[in-house]
């Protein structure tokens, strides 16, 4: 790890002021110069002081916020549920309130990582880990996202945790995070904080960038920007018909080559009244698709209504990398037909109510069916 | 350089308890807790396998919790208490071997060994978490150690010998 200041404020003005690039006046322990790069927040530090370790990310200064009082998860006047940003995962999964309203986030939440990580990663540094692939992660080779204008090997690599879809010419890694998939299908808002601008929301879909010509850029944070919380609007519609789907290379601690978050609302002849679909580890960004969504609506529940509704979501679908991959396909080609597939038992699971096909509540689910 | 590096950075007094004593240390921010452990404390039984938190050999508790001390910043456990498997026994009461410590003997669960304090510290957070169900549950709440000898089926064992509640009885 490169050299670093270290802060810790215990309340929030002074850790937004030190996050402020002019520096925080009169209180010269969180002042840093402009000059020597803009800090950084430390929230679990499970990929960021990776990142750091391997020389990718090297922050002149952090700002370590867990002495903040961002923890509270608590339920919102309109009946949704408000999360605080440095809450970890594990607690939030564990959270009566998410267990009962939001299956789909504790399921989403329990499929990723491992029992260590989820201790220590908070909710808000789940949105901020970076969209990566191995490329990214090997210094030795140019990456445009690493650094710019140095051309983007994986495009013709080995690729199958790469994106299929909005992929730019530039990158083509993916999102990693399983729980921000559910809060895509969610309809989470972020709600964020600087010294300089004062508090803004950011609706999920707008938190998340697609490559483009910027992929050093993940999301539209501004450096000075602090989350401080998530909300959900009111989901109990659809808890009793929500999945969450990964398909891994191993049954547990692996990023998902196809993970689907689906949630149905169904009225009494079991026809959709109402759907959401959300995809990770197919795009630079959790990948929810609206127009997907509509084409249920009205339809019955059934595999023929899913398979058409994966149609309209796949229909822009790429494939990237290399020709030489031990499939046979070119490249990822086989993830668009596994995302095809993944989207069409995932809904079917939410349809019969079964919540994941992963995670420690499978096992239990298992137990109690025998 | 390190003279300079140390005026732009400084270090940092840090109080915590570890295994049950308390420790008045100074660190350098970059510090991590594995290497605060291993390199300067002499508690060399947390190990370290990936570094990049992908093996789970560095797992110690912090506040009960399991956590990755290669992926903790030392500067950052100011006020908080530690126990790493050295301090295991301790939570035993009478200064015998740990219930997870001993399970592992009983049932062979380790074949070179690098992997088991972190298994063990893995199944001491376990303890502390919603009791797993059965085996399989066991199995998965498990996979964030890694054991590249394959003794899996037996520290499976050997963890469910002591997490999972006995028929009958009440789960914890």
């Amino acid at each position: 790890m490169n050299p670093f200041h270290y802060a810790r404020p215990t309340a929030i003005e002074p850790a937004l002021a030190a996050l402020w690039p002019a520096g925080a006046p009169g209180d010269d322990a969180l002042r840093w110069s402009s000059a020597e790069g803009l800090p950084k927040v430390l929230a679990g530090g499970t990929n960021l002081l990776d990142l750091m370790k391997e020389d990718l990310m090297r922050p002149r200064a952090l700002i370590d916020v867990r002495g903040l009082a961002l923890r509270e998860i608590a339920p919102t006047e309109e009946g949704g549920l408000r999360m605080g940003a440095l809450q970890s995962n594990a607690h939030t999964a564990n959270h009566p309130l998410v267990q009962e309203r939001y299956p789909v986030l504790r399921a989403a939440i329990l499929a990723g990582a491992s029992p260590q990580i989820r201790n220590m990663a908070t909710n808000g540094g789940n949105l901020l880990q970076r969209t990566r692939c191995y490329y990214f992660y090997d210094v030795g080779v140019p990456c445009n996202k690493h650094r710019p204008g140095t051309g983007c090997p994986a495009r013709h690599g080995v690729a199958r945790q790469h994106a299929i879809l909005g992929a730019s010419e530039q990158c083509v890694a993916t999102h990693p995070s399983d729980m921000c998939v559910a809060l895509a299908a969610l309809e989470a808002t972020v709600h964020v904080e600087s010294a300089s601008r004062g508090p803004r929301s950011i609706a999920f879909d707008a938190f998340h960038r697609l490559p483009g010509d910027q992929p050093e850029r993940d999301t539209t944070l501004e450096a000075d920007e602090l989350i401080t919380h998530l909300t959900l609007p009111p989901a109990e519609r659809f808890a009793a018909h929500s999945c969450y789907l990964k398909i891994r290379e191993r049954g547990s601690y692996a990023f998902a080559l196809v993970s689907v978050a689906a949630m149905l609302d169904l009225d009494d002849q079991v026809r959709v009244r109402q759907a959401r679909i959300a995809l990770g580890g197919v795009a630079h960004k959790p990948w929810r698709d609206v127009d997907a969504e509509a084409v249920l609506v009205g339809q019955p529940a059934d595999a023929a209504s899913f398979a058409v509704a994966a149609q309209v979501l796949l229909h822009d679908a790429r494939s990237v990398g290399g020709p030489a991959s031990p499939e046979g396909w070119n490249g990822n080609a086989f993830k668009i037909e596994l995302a095809r597939r993944a989207i069409v038992r995932a809904l079917e699971m939410a349809r019969d109510g079964e919540v994941s096909n992963t995670g420690e509540d499978a096992f239990r689910r298992q137990e109690a069916k025998a | 350089m390190v003279t300079e590096t140390e005026a732009r950075a400084g270090s940092y007094e840090v109080v915590c308890r570890l295994n049950g004593r308390e420790e008045r240390l100074t660190v350098a921010p970059w510090e991590t807790l594995l290497d605060l452990l291993r390199e300067r404390l002499g508690l060399i039984g947390t190990k370290k396998g990936c570094d990049h938190g992908q093996c789970g050999a560095c797992t110690v508790l912090v506040e009960g919790e399991r956590v990755l001390s290669c992926l903790t910043l030392a500067v950052a456990l100011d006020g908080c208490d530690v126990t790493t498997i050295e301090g295991l026994p301790r939570l035993a009461g009478d200064g015998s071997l740990h219930p997870l410590q001993q399970a592992f003997i009983d049932c062979d669960a380790l074949q070179c060994g690098y992997c088991t304090p972190g298994q063990i510290c893995s199944a001491a957070g376990l303890m502390n978490e919603p009791p797993p169900t059965n085996e399989d549950e066991v199995r998965e709440r498990m996979s964030g150690n890694l054991c590249r000898c394959g003794a899996y089926p037996q520290i499976v064992r050997a963890v469910s010998s002591v997490v999972l509640a006995p028929a009958g009885r009440v789960p914890r």
